[in-house]
């Protein structure tokens, strides 16, 4: 019933990995209704589970690696992940910034246990949600809670031809600026992570006359701690209501972490 | 299990009159889980859904966070159906608050859910499931012998992702939904490209009903009792009565009184059952055996033509089903885009913080989606429970699982994990909602 799958050689090898995620990452792959027929040109899907029965062994060429190490088996797995991928490629705020199951690490994992399940014994999981460059080396990290897909299949055909993937590392607020939206703190006195938010949604929440929440996590050398300080003087803004803007999706990359424990 | 063995293991000691089938990881789902069948002189004797998705403790998580944040927070339980989540938590909320909201946002959360049951069931049934009835690996080698079918069915997916697109800002973790409505509303104009879009949507959809309709389905008959949202006037989807085709009608805050959910030792899903009865069934079939009246004429029409059951109750027909579903929302979407003139109105109602329980559940794509949260004075959240459509389904695939293999015994290993498989499928379990897994272990003594 398996048919024999056929390794063609011309063609780098991809794999797509599963961590703690809700999936919407690697799916981003499938929403690509335009061009979903045309991967297979340019990459062999060798090992993607949600997609095909498809197994081919490694080792691969690209490695997409989707959620964050929680527990002990994800630890042993992501060691092997990495010595059988040449580019290990992480997507999504989850792998690169530990996701919003990360506030387990401000919290006590017992009682998020016990809360949840009435057997606790039952349950393997360690007390942290960790992103994947704390346990291997990462050759690139796609950000977004989701990624854009767009990014993801520049990533995808940019390590398939060994180029660097031209994915803008600006803000959002410098998005904004350029979609020529009205500014939501200025106009309308709302909270705004922009400034220090990564490029790539698109500047969407703005658009849409909300504040950004970070989904794409902390820009390069991101300050948030200026920004939110001038969100209390100027906009009356509650420690309760920054912390959680800053402790969402990517609660554990360094920048938006440390800003949020002046609120605690 | 690691993803790494999750190569196919087949062991068959026939010497020994034992038999051992092994599946580690079932493909095309949403999320990681296993199966377990053990069967002995021609019974089967224990089946085990098990799922092993990492727990990732949301109820624990919003504890503390603010009422605004719970739509934009639960969405990111599922990739897939972050729609569902979103309803079920505004609804939820505004149950607690007192807050409702006028016919037209109304309208608009439907107009979003078509989009996401368009979205969802044509990836289901495009791109997972089809290559089980076809004998394909992945919908990718299937393009080679039904290509011209696979790429009307992505235009399809595509025209659902749009609808999200547009009124939700985006496809996955959509940024507009609110507890009150919505952030903004969009233009009509936006709308009416987007119409143009959806009316050839649904001629795929028409095609896809009538493809999906030839195919061979195996045969099985379930005593289900289906669970679905039910409401007088429209095919329910995110508001009504909680309603079962064995006489259960109640509102959705009396949910807790009836249902209730057990952990076992081998998921981190919890399974829910009705209390005193069981299991049940939630998800597209549940909702057609209870709603199909409120289903379009066109859509009436269309389910004469291809000869459908009124009540179905083949788990492998649920393809047929989720056709049916997809045909609908098109229609459904097209009907409310037409009544659009609303873009001028407010795009939310105020709402109040206050101290109180709120109930919601909507249909997501696979089935009833409960929420229950409490709050306290300042509107943040000391209690949640969400109870996600493939756990309340868990029991009735291990149950449909039984049912199968007791009647197929004789059906060499190979096809019988093929089939086994595909029943799972006929779930589109989204494992990452309900908690991650396929192993099947089949001893004959």
């Amino acid at each position: 019933m398996d048919k024999l799958a056929v390794i063609k050689p011309d063609l780098p090898k991809l794999a797509v990995w599963k961590f703690a995620s809700c999936d919407g990452c690697q799916l981003s792959l499938l929403d690509c209704e335009d061009e979903l027929l045309a991967i297979p040109t340019i990459v062999q899907i060798c090992y993607f589970p949600e997609a095909t029965k498809t197994r081919i062994a490694g080792p691969y060429d690209i490695s997409l690696v989707e959620g964050s190490i929680s527990t002990e088996e994800d630890k042993t797995l992501i060691q092997e992940v990495r010595k059988q991928s040449k580019f290990l490629i992480t997507i999504g705020a989850c792998a690169t910034a530990g996701g919003i199951q990360g506030l387990r690490n401000f919290a006590n994992l017992e009682e998020y246990v016990k809360l949840v399940y009435a057997r606790p014994e039952y349950i393997d999981s360690l007390a942290t949600s960790t992103p994947i460059s704390q346990h291997v080396q990462v050759d690139y990290e796609l950000h977004g809670c989701p990624i854009n897909k767009y990014q993801l299949l520049e990533v995808i055909s940019s390590f398939a031809r060994g180029k660097k993937p031209a994915i803008s590392s600006s803000s959002t607020c410098t998005e904004c600026k350029k979609k020529g939206n009205i500014c939501v703190t200025v106009a309308y006195g709302t909270p705004c992570l922009g400034p220090v938010t990564h490029a790539g949604c698109g500047a969407l929440c703005p658009a849409y006359k909300r504040g950004c929440y970070g989904c794409y996590g902390p820009k390069e050398t991101a300050n948030p701690l200026a920004l939110t300080s001038w969100w209390e003087k100027e906009l009356n803004a509650e420690d309760q209501t920054i912390k959680h803007l800053l402790r969402n999706f990517n609660c554990i990359a360094e920048e938006f972490q440390k800003a949020s424990e002046h609120y605690e | 299990m690691s993803n790494n063995d999750n190569v196919k293991k087949l062991n068959v000691k026939s010497g020994m009159k034992s038999r051992t089938i092994q599946v580690d990881h079932l493909a095309r789902v949403e999320g990681a889980g296993s199966v377990y069948i053990k069967t002995k002189d021609n019974k089967v004797e224990d089946v085990k859904l098990k799922i092993f998705e990492h727990p990732r403790f949301f109820e624990a998580l919003l504890k503390g966070r603010e009422m605004w944040e719970a739509p934009d927070i639960t969405a990111r339980i599922c990739g897939i159906c972050p729609v569902a989540y979103q309803m079920s938590s505004v609804h939820a909320m505004e149950n607690a608050l007192g807050v409702s909201i006028p016919d037209y946002l109304h309208q608009l959360r439907r107009l979003l859910y078509c989009g996401e049951w368009i979205e969802s069931h044509t990836l289901h049934l495009y791109l997972l499931h089809a290559p089980d009835f076809l004998g394909f690996q992945d919908a990718i080698e299937m393009s080679k012998d039904h290509k011209e079918i696979l790429q009307k069915g992505l235009q399809l997916k595509k025209a659902g992702n749009e609808i999200i697109h547009l009124l939700g800002g985006r496809e996955i973790h959509p940024i507009n939904v609110k507890i009150g409505g919505f952030y903004k509303l969009p233009a009509k104009a936006q709308f009416l490209e987007l119409a143009e879009k959806l009316k050839t949507a649904r001629d795929y959809a028409y095609e896809t009903v009538k493809w999906v309709s030839a195919f061979d389905f195996p045969s099985l008959e379930r005593p289900y009792e289906c669970v679905a949202l039910s409401h007088p006037d429209e095919y329910a989807m995110s508001v009504g009565r909680i309603a079962s085709t064995s006489g259960l009608n109640i509102e959705i805050k009396d949910y807790d009184t009836h249902f209730e959910e057990h952990q076992v030792p081998y998921s981190t899903a919890l399974q829910s059952i009705i209390k005193g009865r069981g299991s049940y069934l939630a998800g597209p079939m549940a909702r057609y055996n209870i709603n199909h009246k409120h289903l379009s004429k066109p859509v009436q029409e269309t389910i004469k033509e291809i000869g459908f059951e009124p009540i179905c109750r083949n788990p492998f027909r649920s393809i047929i089903v989720r056709a049916i579903e997809i045909l609908y929302a098109c229609d459904e979407a097209l009907r409310i885009i037409a009544a659009y003139d609303w873009e001028k109105r407010p795009a939310s109602v105020n709402v109040e913080k206050k101290k109180a329980t709120g109930y919601g559940a909507t249909e997501a794509p696979r089935g009833l989606l409960y929420h229950r949260y409490t709050l306290n004075e300042k509107g943040v959240i000391e209690h949640a429970k969400i109870v996600p459509p493939t756990s309340q389904n868990q029991k009735s695939i291990e149950e449909d699982l039984h049912d199968f293999v007791s009647q197929n015994m004789s059906m060499p290993d190979q096809e019988l994990v093929w089939k086994c498989e595909q029943a799972i499928r006929n779930y589109d379990p989204c494992i990452s909602c309900s908690a991650h897994f396929l192993k099947i272990v089949r001893i004959d003594d």
